[in-house]
């Protein structure tokens, strides 16, 4: 009698899929994605190259292949720093609260202000490009999102008697905090690391794509991008496929979280 | 007759088993004549006023029976028609008279909005007919209370704005539904004169739900107790009150915690 | 409501005081000397004792922040490195053409949005609700640029309706209008789904409210209660959301500007940080935070405006 979840079903099935392809690329790719060719100039996608091949006949799909990677590395990493670091600003302000706490989220609240893009723009305005840098400046951006979530959700906790209670019988904070509340958030957690996830495939690649983000010994789907720019009429499958393979992953995902939500009763 | 409900139905088919909340419910009402009707939460008493109003016409609810109400049925008039009836020959009240007006409207174009729908007027005539009403429910100074918003008035002044809302266009029936439960004691009893005195001076009929029976039995002629959607008895308030047939109905006066006499004085808390 | 605003205005003005603080610490302090940027590498020792004396360099730090923000506010933004002229000379014609893109984007978001989302609330369940479900979550998950390069792929190559040659301004304003409408586009539409999503959620929220039900009991029909009741309610979060978006409008509209060869102040910040011309990259942050956090400030007031439960505090 339940209303299926279309989100969570097709979000699953997409997310699942890209993970996939991603996961592919590790392993194995059809071309030496670096491999230029010049009989296959602005190839068109066919049996041989089922993605076409880009300016320099470097294969499109093996190109993909490993630009997904990339990205899903990146994103993967920036979101491990930004929700862990988060988690415990969150927890220690949410749980402790007083004139830190109030402190510390005015700070969160004027960062989470301005775009992230913008900002990590600005940073490595300062530090030079790269991948490492890229990863160093989204991470630490993304703290404050993080931190707002998760102190909301610990405050909500804080004052309920399961946690006074272990209070009283003389559990300490950290496994108040780890054993007794961490589990009951964990579905809100899990939507924002769905959101979390997105911004950070988003705002790498329009970092990439301006430029101002990874090199090009590690090209990324945003870099792809950049670089396919220039041949959008001579060649538009350059374009088309890496822009496919980021929309299908944030899409994919943000079901995911969409479903998630559903599921678990959590608002948005 | 002025209200004729028959065999008056409301069946919940959203949540898997078919739920019935209001099980044959029957009721004859004359013009200017005041009806209780009591039960405990979940007895099918708020549900009965809501069907009458024609406020949960939607899908997955089946609300069978007929409700003669000036020779119109109220269950099966179509929607347009209905509406004109809403606001303009019968009103309602409810019980959170906060969450009842809209926080971003002032309470005067809140009180005169009936008069928007069903009649074309110029707005200080408009005005003029809201301030008259707004008297008539009690409010003091209805010029000041014309241009708060609920959430400056205390609870009893806006349920007192709730009352002039519905009285605006001068209905025959007035539904009230639980209006005095969300309030403290004093403030209640001056909202039951209130109450006493519309349907007094106006000649408004009045349908009033309650879990209390003691309030009912304060303003009301006639009295129907309500249980698990059912009708359990009926009769006279008074009879009803100090000679109750039924073993429910004695819980009902048995667990009304003993009160001096609701009669109030002085101004709204 | 006064006091409240003499508190927001404060708030407006130390928020500014540190982006300025954070905007000269990153770009005045940390890439040290520009001695070298601005002469070259081979410039006499007394040049770069003449430079430093000229740029105050020889002076404490918080006198030459005091120096440099009583500048910043005169409209004296400093010395572009690279092309040697005034910043703010450099920057006055870009910030109008991105002004008018994130303007033009901002107008579209709330004219593609606001019919959606109501037409969808109003009708929920109903076929064009779902289509718009759908097509909502899809296009919020196509990142501004790629949409861009999809517009105009499609309307360059497909349907030869644009020419993908910059309009500017002194061809006329219907002219530059029309090329700007495609970029606008780019910028407003993942932005105005999720526009349309929140604005459908908070609809439907407000319908289910008890003063909803009073309106019905009034003789409202939904589509008058809607407009009279519901709205005024519901747009409440949708301001703010849409204040917030500002930011995310901005960084759009430079990403956006780099897909069509636009000449804003987005291209000028990403060659200007290739560069390392610093005080360009430091006078775009400045400006793009100022528009951010001004933006914010006046939702906050028209906030107050529209619910009248937050007056007097």
């Amino acid at each position: 009698m339940r209303r299926k979840n279309w989100y969570l079903i097709v979000g699953a099935v997409l997310t699942a899929s890209m993970l996939a392809f991603t996961a592919v690329g590790f392993f194995w790719t059809p071309y030496e994605p670096s491999a230029m060719s010049a009989a296959d100039k602005y190839a068109k996608p066919c049996a041989a190259h089922l993605f076409g091949c880009d300016q320099l006949g470097r294969d499109i799909l093996s190109r993909t292949l490993e630009g997904a990677g990339a990205t899903l590395a990146i994103a993967l990493a920036v979101l491990a720093v930004g929700a862990l670091a988060g988690l415990a600003v969150g927890a220690l302000c949410g749980y402790h609260g007083g004139a830190a706490d109030a402190l510390v989220m005015r700070l969160c609240d004027a960062v989470a202000a301005f775009p992230s893009v913008l900002l990590a723009l600005v940073v490595l305005a300062v530090t030079g490009p790269g991948k490492y840098n890229v990863i160093a400046a989204l991470g630490v951006l993304f703290v404050p999102s993080f931190a707002r979530l998760v102190r909301g959700e610990f405050l909500k906790y804080r004052d309920r008697d399961f946690v006074r209670s272990a209070k009283l019988i003389g559990v300490s904070d950290l496994r108040i905090i780890f054993v007794h509340i961490l589990p009951n958030i964990w579905p809100v957690l899990l939507s924002g690391l769905t959101i979390g996830f997105n911004n950070a495939v988003l705002a790498e690649a329009s970092m990439s794509y301006l430029g101002i983000g990874v090199s090009a010994t590690e090209p990324s789907l945003g870099y792809l991008l950049k670089d396919a720019q220039g041949y959008l009429f001579t060649a538009p499958w350059y374009t088309a496929f890496p822009a496919a393979a980021i929309v299908l992953l944030i899409l994919g995902v943000s079901l995911l979280g969409e479903g998630v939500r559903e599921r678990m009763g959590v608002g948005t | 007759m002025m209200l004729s409900v028959r065999d008056l139905s409301v069946v919940f088919t959203d949540r898997g088993e078919p739920f019935t909340a209001v099980d044959r419910f029957s009721l004859q009402m004359d013009r200017g004549e005041t009806v209780g009707v009591v039960g405990e939460s979940g007895s099918g008493k708020s549900m009965t006023a809501h069907a009458l109003m024609g406020l949960i016409r939607r899908s997955q609810v089946e609300v069978t029976g007929s409700a003669v109400f000036e020779g119109a049925d109220l269950l099966t008039l179509p929607r347009r028609e209905l509406r004109r009836y809403q606001g303009k020959e019968l009103s309602i009240i409810f019980q959170e008279p906060m969450t009842s007006l809209d926080p971003t409207m002032r309470v005067g174009k809140q009180v005169e909005e009936s008069l928007v729908i069903h009649e074309k007027l110029a707005p200080g005539e408009r005005r003029a007919r809201a301030l008259d009403a707004m008297a008539l429910a009690g409010l003091p100074d209805p010029a000041e209370v014309y241009r708060r918003y609920p959430h400056q008035l205390s609870g009893g002044m806006r349920q007192r704005a709730m009352i002039a809302a519905a009285l605006v266009l001068r209905p025959r029936l007035l539904i009230a539904d639980e209006p005095t439960t969300a309030l403290d004691v004093t403030v209640q009893a001056q909202i039951l004169e209130t109450l006493k005195a519309i349907n007094r001076e106006q000649g408004t009929a009045i349908l009033f739900i309650s879990h209390d029976l003691g309030v009912v039995k304060a303003l009301c002629d006639r009295v129907v107790v309500m249980r698990q959607g059912k009708i359990v008895e009926e009769g006279a308030a008074d009879e009803v009150f100090h000679r109750p047939r039924q073993e429910y109905t004695k819980l009902l006066v048995a667990s009304r915690p003993a009160r001096k006499k609701l009669r109030g004085g002085g101004g709204d808390g | 409501m006064g006091r409240a605003l003499l508190k927001r205005v404060l708030l407006l003005v130390g928020t500014m005081l540190l982006v300025s603080v954070l905007a000269f610490v990153a770009f005045s302090v940390i890439p040290g000397d520009p001695t070298s940027s601005v002469l070259g590498i081979e410039a006499t020792d007394e040049q770069v004792a003449a430079l430093r004396a000229r740029l105050g360099l020889d002076l404490p730090v918080w006198q030459r922040y005091l120096r440099w923000l009583a500048a910043f506010v005169t409209g004296d933004f400093g010395q572009s490195y690279k092309f040697g002229l005034p910043v703010a000379e450099l920057l006055a014609s870009r910030a109008e053409v991105t002004l008018v893109l994130a303007g033009a984007a901002f107008v579209l978001i709330v004219a593609i949005s606001l019919p959606l989302g109501l037409i969808a609330a109003r009708y929920e369940g109903g076929i064009v609700d779902r289509i718009v479900t759908v097509l909502t979550q899809a296009v919020m998950s196509v990142p501004n640029f790629v949409m861009g390069i999809g517009l105009m792929y499609l309307f360059a190559l497909v349907l030869h309706l644009f020419e993908p040659k910059y309009v500017p301004l002194s061809d006329g304003l219907g002219a530059h209008l029309r090329f700007m409408l495609l970029p606008a586009l780019a910028v407003a539409l993942p932005k105005s789904a999720m526009t349309v999503k929140m604005l459908r959620g908070s609809i439907l929220g407000e319908m289910g409210q008890d003063y909803i039900r009073t309106a019905y009991s009034k003789g409202h029909s939904r589509s008058s209660a809607l407009w009279r009741h519901v709205l005024r309610n519901a747009m409440i979060p949708v301001v703010t959301f849409l204040a917030m978006a500002v930011g995310d409008i901005m960084a759009g509209s430079i990403v956006v500007e780099q897909v069509f060869g636009i000449p804003g102040l987005g291209r000028m910040l990403i060659s200007s940080i290739g560069t390392r011309d610093y005080p360009v990259v430091q006078a775009i942050v400045v400006m793009l935070a100022s528009v951010v956090v001004v933006c914010n400030f006046l939702a906050d007031l028209l906030y107050r405006v529209m619910d009248p439960r937050i007056d007097g505090r």
